[in-house]
């Protein structure tokens, strides 16, 4: 019976092979059209306009504006410097008071409990000034930030403006051989790469796709906002006069998202031209209405879609991290601990890059997510340079505002001003986290696509912060 | 159900009677397919309807994975699906892909197809498309409260006549018309509604004979087969993913699954094998 289908299947696709000659070339287009007159016809007889020429209206005249030659670029980066002012103000405040109780109040309180119960040294160690501290770094450095910025985000999004950001872009990424909805992808990557790769889904053309893959990684994502924000502040904002400190740290995050675009262009050139050769395909690019945001809807989602769901990441990631922190900076070879041994073996290529050798072992042991960069430089800081004995809970320096004491914990590890902009540039171009590796190749397939995706952005990290480190030093 | 009163009977009733079950599927009797043009709120739909909180956002491609949720109404367990949102089902990108396979090969039992009533007349060519697959279906015609204050009047009745399908003004951000929405799915899918969806007319000289003869051959070797004509159509484009579908038998699997009549009663779970459907092309 089944045979008998098999073959009777095989002489249908035979007929309608033969039958392809018939129906001619123009079948595929007359079918569309006799789609589209129906639809036509039966949209005629429903639908009644009502005062037609005053729809959309208020739609119109905003995309004007939003996406007018001149205007939309100015707007999109004011849009983006207003966002991350109010985040920049608004987070001071809630950081210092989250500093001040996780590290300053609980971080002693459970040392003395450990003693209190004779915890082993090492245990509690791991434990507390590993896990635990690790988290509380996490909590107290990026819950303010993204509380703030995610809802203004979500609010932008939930207006209709990121098509608009697409719609701007897709001029020029159709320039640079790449397929516009690449500009969608790009905007969906702001949030989360792997969110950013997963969506390429929407491009049909196997090569253009693997282009928005490998360059989604461009796009600075929710793990990353904090680190710009953070550093911006304490080492941009703060060569500044108070009054101009917010606004030159929120333009210091706006030009470095504004170079993630622009690396995004010209590495998605370089590879239409070398390695993913073809021209750049055709789409349409619908621009849905603006619809008012429900502001609690969004709170409540941006909250539990982002807020929680980074920080639960951060926080998971960040406990074994801790752990691993406490371990190479307590397990000694010889006289120094596995981390020093690290930290000045790699020191003087990581000063040739402005960086410094904590920063690339903070960089190896945060694989697993961004959001946890910071705070493990933080912990390898304090820890391997004993600048401070944080284990002791001497609490003198952290008493002062969680972002100054952040400052001088850093300063005390060496670092001067090039070192922020240089740790702002490399976290923008380097590896994509595990996660976003993991499902570029899910994606792709490819072990070869997947590497590329890894060190093409390290590559070009190492150059960018090279020759910025070189030319400071001969202007400085 | 001795006590058959009118209220029992009422949309309004049921609605109380929905029980969002969330993540849990299990057991379900029905499978519902949520369709339509990107950014028309398939998800909003979705959330709606299995108290899910999957992301919404306003810009098209959003979903392009599928997302699954259940729940249960008038003590009939639903599974749904929330497919990704495209404008044809003819072209070839993944996210395209998806959507038709699972509408073709994972058989649903209803397609709720949601549509933007600000955009009808863009919007219907994928609803015509979607009816030329499937027989059950209905039209979620959601943003109602936008057409609303752009002056667009939508007449749901003449459309209804015009598709044969239920259509149900929806507007799903507020929870407008969630009720009927589901009392129509519930109608489709227990047969109590029977769709006579409209097909496009493709009648131009050159092509007619050989769809009809094509689609004749088909329906002779795949008894019930739902939608012979659009397999003809889509044989005589050259689609790959078809022509593998009559090849290795596909087609064949399908008609017999139809063939016996599904008893929701037996609680048998149906060997659909979605994921099979859906895995994702690269």
């Amino acid at each position: 019976m089944n045979e008998k289908i098999t073959q009777k299947g095989y002489s249908i696709i035979a007929e309608a092979n033969m039958l392809r000659w018939e129906v001619g070339e123009n079948f595929h287009d007359a079918l569309m059209e006799s789609i589209y007159a129906d639809a036509q016809k039966i949209a005629d007889k429903a639908v009644v306009m009502l005062g037609a020429e005053k729809k959309f209206g208020f739609d119109q005249t905003l995309d004007k504006i939003v996406t007018s030659k001149w205007l939309g670029f100015p707007l999109m980066f004011l849009t983006l410097a207003v966002v991350f002012w109010i985040t920049i103000e608004g987070s001071n405040v809630p950081s210092s008071m989250l500093a001040a109780l996780l590290v300053d109040t609980f971080h002693p309180a459970l040392k003395t409990f450990a003693v209190n119960v004779s915890l082993p040294w090492w245990l509690s160690g791991v434990l507390i000034d590993g896990a635990y501290l690790a988290m509380a770094w996490v909590v107290a450095v990026m819950l303010p930030p993204m509380a703030i910025f995610f809802p203004l985000f979500t609010l932008l999004e939930d207006f209709g403006y990121l098509p608009r950001v697409a719609f701007n872009m897709d001029g020029l990424y159709r320039k640079v051989g790449a397929h516009g909805k690449q500009a969608l992808t790009m905007s969906m990557g702001f949030g989360c790469n792997a969110a950013g790769v997963i969506s390429t889904r929407i491009i049909d053309s196997p090569r253009e796709r693997i282009i928005a893959i490998i360059t989604n990684n461009f796009s600075l994502c929710n793990g990353r906002w904090p680190t710009q924000i953070l550093i911006a502040t304490i080492f941009i904002g703060a060569a500044f006069p108070a009054y101009l400190a917010g606004i030159i740290s929120a333009l210091a995050v706006v030009g470095i998202a504004l170079l993630g675009i622009f690396f995004s262009l010209v590495t998605s050139w370089g590879l239409s031209k070398t390695i993913l050769k073809g021209e750049a395909s055709v789409f349409s690019l619908e621009l849905p209405p603006y619809r008012p945001p429900r502001i609690l809807q969004t709170l409540y989602t941006s909250l539990i879609d982002r807020t929680i769901f980074v920080l639960w990441r951060a926080v998971v990631f960040a406990l074994p991290a801790g752990v691993v922190i406490w371990l190479v900076a307590n397990i000694h070879i010889g006289d120094l601990s596995l981390a020093q041994h690290f930290i000045s073996w790699s020191n003087p290529f990581g000063l040739l890059l402005g960086l410094n050798g904590v920063i690339l072992l903070a960089y190896i042991i945060a694989v697993p997510a961004n959001e946890i960069v910071i705070p493990t430089i933080l912990m390898l800081t304090v820890m391997t340079l004993g600048i401070v004995d944080v284990s002791a809970g001497t609490g003198v320096m952290f008493e002062l505002e969680s972002e100054m004491l952040t400052k001088e914990i850093l300063v005390a590890g060496g670092w001067t001003t090039l070192t922020g902009i240089s740790l702002m540039l490399f976290s923008l171009l380097h590896n994509p986290c595990s996660t976003t590796l993991y499902t570029i190749y899910k994606e792709t397939g490819s072990i070869k696509w997947t590497t590329v995706s890894a060190l093409l952005p390290i590559a070009i990290g190492f150059a960018v912060c090279f020759f910025v480190t070189q030319i400071w030093r001969l202007i400085a | 159900m001795r006590n058959t009163n009118h209220c029992q009977n009422c949309s309004a009733h049921n609605i109380g009677n929905l029980v969002k079950l969330g993540i849990n599927m299990e057991n379900f009797d029905y499978v519902i397919a949520l369709a339509g043009n990107p950014n028309t709120g398939k998800s909003t739909v979705f959330n709606k309807l299995t108290g899910l909180r999957q992301h919404t956002g306003n810009w098209p491609g959003k979903t392009v994975a599928r997302a699954e949720g259940g729940y249960i109404f008038s003590e009939k367990r639903y599974k749904i699906v929330d497919l990704p949102g495209t404008y044809s089902l003819l072209s070839t990108s993944s996210d395209e892909e998806v959507a038709r396979n699972f509408i073709l090969f994972g058989q649903p039992d209803v397609t709720v197809i949601v549509a933007d009533a600000t955009r009808l007349e863009r919007n219907l060519n994928l609803v015509l498309q979607i009816l030329e697959i499937t027989n059950r279906a209905v039209l979620c015609l959601n943003l109602i409260d936008e057409a609303d204050r752009n002056n667009i009047k939508v007449d749901e009745r003449i459309l209804s006549k015009e598709l044969g399908i239920p259509v149900v003004p929806t507007a799903a951000r507020q929870g407008t018309g969630m009720d009927m929405l589901l009392n129509f799915i519930h109608q489709v899918a227990t047969g109590k509604y029977v769709c006579k969806p409209h097909r496009i007319t493709a009648d131009f000289p050159a092509v007619k004979n050989a769809v009809n003869r094509l689609s004749k051959k088909i329906s002779e070797t795949y008894l019930n087969l739902p939608n012979a004509r659009w397999i003809a159509l889509r044989l005589l484009e050259g689609d790959q993913r078809v022509i593998d579908a009559v090849r290795n038998n596909e087609l064949q699997d399908l008609v017999s699954e139809r063939s016996f009549p599904k008893d929701p009663s037996d609680g048998k779970e149906q060997n659909l094998n979605i994921s099979d459907v859906l895995e994702p092309v690269v």
